[in-house]
């Protein structure tokens, strides 16, 4: 049934855990079918180590259907692999070739310390959205849902930057580490909608200062994140952030 | 015996009575309990904000690096809800109705009428913490289909309608993290239950980045750890969907209520190869406007676009002329693999329906948009072309994860889809509390038994998981603490922790020291093997004796042959598996149990020797109207406990979507 079977080779970063130096190893891939994904080539690949006695390589994973935010490659120099608007879950082995190298690595960022292998710590999105990422009402008090219409054009931007699935490849493309396209992508969901609105500045200010705190860097224009986002983030929602945190920090908060 | 607390009163002012006459804790003695979640997606994250807003002291475990990450995220159609928004007829009793007879009269109607109760709130709640739902150009809220039902109540947010409700319960429940109201373990996998004076009074876990057990105490325990569906191997659950927290409790005394009760789901992209590690929904409002057919001629190998309109077989219109395609999920699964198995199935294995768009896509949404744009008997391109625009907003996503997966364009040639394992109706029984049958043991959401009977309709699994850990717990959790106000923090020394740990580290090094020669992996999908072809779409008696012998034989194999890398005391996801694996061949076992004890055919569980002429699920009310609750006795052996179901509003009758 499957036709088309290839052989890799493999370069794959591994580190035994976040004290370890790490370094690359290679590993020879054989017989991969173009319908298998990226992720069900490297279950091969961890099969065969577990059988030869060796160590397997560890990599975020779970839903493999492009929208928990778990996976997370830099494959050949680009977050989640070469398509465009994708994950690495969702990427499949029709993309390479017989013969191709592919090297893979664990995002790369001071914010995101490598905890074994291709496996990172991405709780400093988790703090930023502590830091203010959300609309403060409590269960149980809300007004019915149609008390307050939502402007459609409105409603779908929102929607759009809530597509963010908190997967960091916007930090790991970009040159200085910033997180600023997840974080903007937070703050122009809620700041689009009514709801969102009597916190729109405190929201803004916070969890751009606790995005300072966890070491990202500053942004500055360069666009390689909107380019590797998954989910088609856009960069205007960074232009929007601005304007939300200079109209934040004149009101004199 | 099971007791089910249902309160009294007429079906449609229980839950009302209910809530006026539970005991209350009050704030100050609120602070002083502690309550461990286990698990945040929908139900977990929702209760874990609720009661952390109440001012309880909350502890929440996941196994994902983050809260957000859980399984729910992946839900795709939608969320119901009888606001009757659209003015078609709906209404609390409409959505209780359809969910009995949906779940073929086998849950418990006052849990099912509590739920449709609730459903309008949640809508409100969620709206509140900004989730984006679809909205109309008025900008109220718009609503879509789903199987089993007559009426539009289920609002989406295109095909991520899981991702956005999770988020808004992830942002919530950080907030509460931000408060200090909760402390959040991500990267923890509970293992056990702690047991003190037969109350649950804490939970064993492993801290899966250094390996190191923990203990943690609460005065109450709740599991919101979500469905056992990979005990298949394939199915459209997350990778790391397991039945671990829920099968601890069950070996410690939780009964587990209709094991065998499975939803396979109609449309799924269909298995390309062995190497295939999970199964891709493609979401049930698809059957909004896609129409299922197989061609009418035997092994047609023509190309789906070739077949002409006569020589199409719609088999679900053909069949079920009043529900169509949006016959539920079991019929419409089964249906599919009667034409496949009958030689009509299409694609290179044969084993896939169509689904195809062209139909709406020209005469639904392009004739109106063509309309909308003034413009005048528009060719077919123009016709697709406008279509495809509403299509793509509507299940955008959905279309380019199809392609990417197959390499095919659905705007182009029709989806071919298979059935799959999707959810798991069955899980820890639960009274009307949420309480399981241990103390202070509470279970939420996928990962209790109470609500679908033997099937579960589309879009009502996010309305039972929010409803669950929004709406109920923070009533119900009450009514039981407020006995435990005097109860001190349990110093995790005492004795039943250090036990409950040892027992855990010990099957852990056991499990680590077999050192044998066969993958974590290959036991799983052997596994899977046994439970879809004989506990799967069709089940009968030599069958399900057949896989509990070989699912014992599997489990001595397992123990006597796996391999497990690495070590104890570090990141090991592989040592994670093997808990998880093993775990799963004991509760395949008593899926088999259950499937072969239950006589009848309802919902997703058809037996074969139980069937209409027409082939449809023949139930047997006088014998099965009832839940089974298993008990765990020791190794492979259990007590079936059985809780009468009692129709009072909704009578059963013979399930016709005809
Ligand atoms: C592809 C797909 C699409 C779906 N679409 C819809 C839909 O459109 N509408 C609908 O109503 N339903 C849908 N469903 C069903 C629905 O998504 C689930 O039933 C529901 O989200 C389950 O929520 P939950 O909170 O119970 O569990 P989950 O979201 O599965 O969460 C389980 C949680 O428990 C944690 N956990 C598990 N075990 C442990 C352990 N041992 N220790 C610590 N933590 C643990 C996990 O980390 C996670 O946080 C869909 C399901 C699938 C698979
Ligand atoms: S903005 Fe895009 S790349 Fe960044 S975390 Fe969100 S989805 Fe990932
Ligand atoms: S595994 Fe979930 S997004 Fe890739």
């Amino acid at each position: 049934m499957e036709q088309n079977t290839m052989n890799l080779t493999l370069k794959v970063w591994r580190q035994k855990n976040s004290g370890d130096p790490g370094g690359f190893a290679t590993y020879p891939v054989k017989n991969i079918s173009a319908e298998m994904s990226f992720l069900e080539m490297f279950d091969v690949l961890n099969e065969e180590l577990i059988r030869e006695g060796k160590d397997p390589i560890a990599f975020d994973h779970d839903c493999r259907e492009g929208i928990c935010g778990m996976c997370s490659m830099y494959i050949n120099g680009r977050p989640h692999g070469p398509w465009e608007k994708n994950t690495v879950c969702q990427l499949h082995m029709r993309a390479y070739k017989d013969g191709d190298t592919i090297v893979v690595e664990p995002w790369r960022a001071k914010s995101f310390p490598v905890l074994k292998d291709l496996v990172v710590d991405r709780g400093a999105f988790d703090r930023i959205i502590q830091a203010g990422g959300y609309i403060s009402v409590n269960t149980g008090s809300p007004v019915d849902a149609n008390a307050v219409p939502v402007e459609k054009e409105k409603a779908d931007a929102a929607f759009a930057a809530a597509a963010c699935i908190g997967c960091g490849a916007c930090v790991a493309a970009c040159k200085n580490s910033s997180a600023l396209l997840f974080v903007s992508a937070k703050v122009s969901h809620l700041a689009l909608l009514p709801q969102g609105a009597p916190e729109r500045r405190s929201r803004a200010l916070n969890m751009v200062a606790q995005m300072d705190k966890e070491g990202f860097g500053a942004c500055t224009n360069t666009g390689a994140c909107e380019a590797v986002c998954p989910k088609g983030i856009s960069i205007e929602n960074i232009a929007r952030l601005n304007r939300e945190f200079i109209g934040a920090g004149m009101s004199g908060e | 015996m099971l007791e089910a607390k249902t309160p009294t009163g007429p079906l449609d002012q229980k839950w009302t009575y209910y809530k006026g006459h539970c005991r209350l804790v009050n704030p100050a003695n609120k602070r002083k309990l502690e309550v461990i979640v286990v698990g945040t997606g929908l139900a977990g994250a929702s209760a874990a904000a609720s009661l952390a807003e109440l001012g309880y002291t909350v502890k929440a475990f996941c196994f994902q690096d983050s809260p957000r990450r859980a399984h729910s995220i992946a839900a795709q159609g939608g969320i119901n809800a009888a606001k009757n928004y659209q003015n078609d007829g709906d209404s609390v009793f409409r959505l209780f109705y359809d969910t009995i007879k949906g779940g073929d009269y086998r849950a418990r109607e006052s849990n099912v009428h509590r739920l449709a109760e609730i459903s309008t709130s949640i809508i409100d709640q969620c709206v509140a913490q900004g989730v984006p739902f679809a909205r109309e150009y008025g900008g109220l809220l718009n609503n879509r289909s789903f199987g089993g039902t007559q009426v539009k109540r289920t609002f989406y947010a295109a095909g991520q309608t899981g991702q956005q409700l999770l988020i808004g319960a992830y942002q919530a429940l950080e907030r509460q993290v931000n408060l200090g109201n909760v402390k959040m373990y991500s990267r923890h996998e509970m293992l056990d239950v702690v047991m003190i004076d037969g109350k649950a009074r804490g939970i064993i876990c492993r801290n899966l980045v250094n390996g190191e057990l923990e203990r943690h105490f609460g005065h109450a325990v709740l599991l919101c750890t979500g469905g056992y569906g990979n005990v298949f191997y394939l199915s459209t659950n997350a990778m790391g969907s397991n039945v671990t927290a829920a099968w601890k409790a069950h070996k410690k005394g939780a009964q587990f209520g209709n094991p065998c009760f499975t939803q396979i789901h109609p449309t799924c992209i269909p298995v390309s190869g062995d190497h295939q590690s999970k199964l891709t929904l493609m979401s049930e409002s698809l059957r909004n406007d896609g129409r299922i057919w197989v061609p009418k001629q035997k092994g047609d190998k023509r190309k789906a676009n070739d077949i002409p309109e006569e020589e199409r077989d719609y088999y679900l219109e053909r069949r079920y002329p009043a529900f169509g395609n949006l016959v539920p999920r079991d019929v419409a699964s089964r249906a599919a693999k009667e034409r496949c198995d009958a030689g009509y199935g299409v694609g290179t294995t044969g084993q896939a329906v169509y689904l195809d768009f062209k139909f709406n896509l020209i005469n639904k949404y392009g004739r109106a948009e063509a309309s909308k744009h003034g413009i005048d008997n528009p060719d077919n391109d123009t016709l697709v072309r406008l279509g495809k625009e509403v299509v793509k907003e509507e299940y955008g996503n959905l279309f380019d994860m199809y392609e990417k997966i197959t390499g095919e364009n659905p705007y182009e040639v029709p989806m071919r889809i298979y059935p799959a394992v999707h959810y798991t109706m069955g899980g820890l029984w639960v009274d009307y509390e949420l309480m399981t049958t241990m103390k202070g043991l509470y279970a939420l959401g996928e990962a209790n038994f109470s609500d679908h009977g033997a099937n579960r309709l589309g879009a009502s699994a996010l309305m039972q998981g929010l409803a669950d850990g929004y709406f109920v717990i923070p009533y119900t959790i009450g009514n039981y603490l407020a006995d435990e106000i005097a109860v001190k923090p349990i110093d995790t020394e005492h004795p039943a922790f250090v036990e409950a740990e040892k027992q855990v580290s010990d099957r852990i090094n056991t499990l680590m020291n077999i050192k044998g020669s066969q993958t974590v992996e290959s036991f799983h999908k052997r596994l899977g093997k046994i439970m879809w072809e004989k506990c799967g779409m069709a089940r009968n008696e030599q069958g399900l004796k057949e896989a509990i012998e070989e699912i014992r034989a599997l489990k001595k194999e397992f123990w006597s042959d796996v391999r497990v890398p690495g070590i104890v005391k570090e990141m090991n996801p592989e040592l994670d598996k093997a808990g998880r694996v093993a775990d799963f061949i004991e509760l395949g076992e008593l899926m088999c149990l259950d499937a072969l004890d239950r006589k009848e055919s309802c919902g997703g569980h058809f037996r074969e020797e139980s069937q209409t002429e027409e082939g449809e699920a023949l139930r047997d009310d006088e014998n099965f109207t009832y839940v089974s609750s298993w008990e765990f006795k020791g190794e492979s052996q259990w007590q079936l406990n059985k809780e009468p179901l009692q129709f009072e509003v909704a009578k059963p009758s013979q399930r016709s979507y005809k």
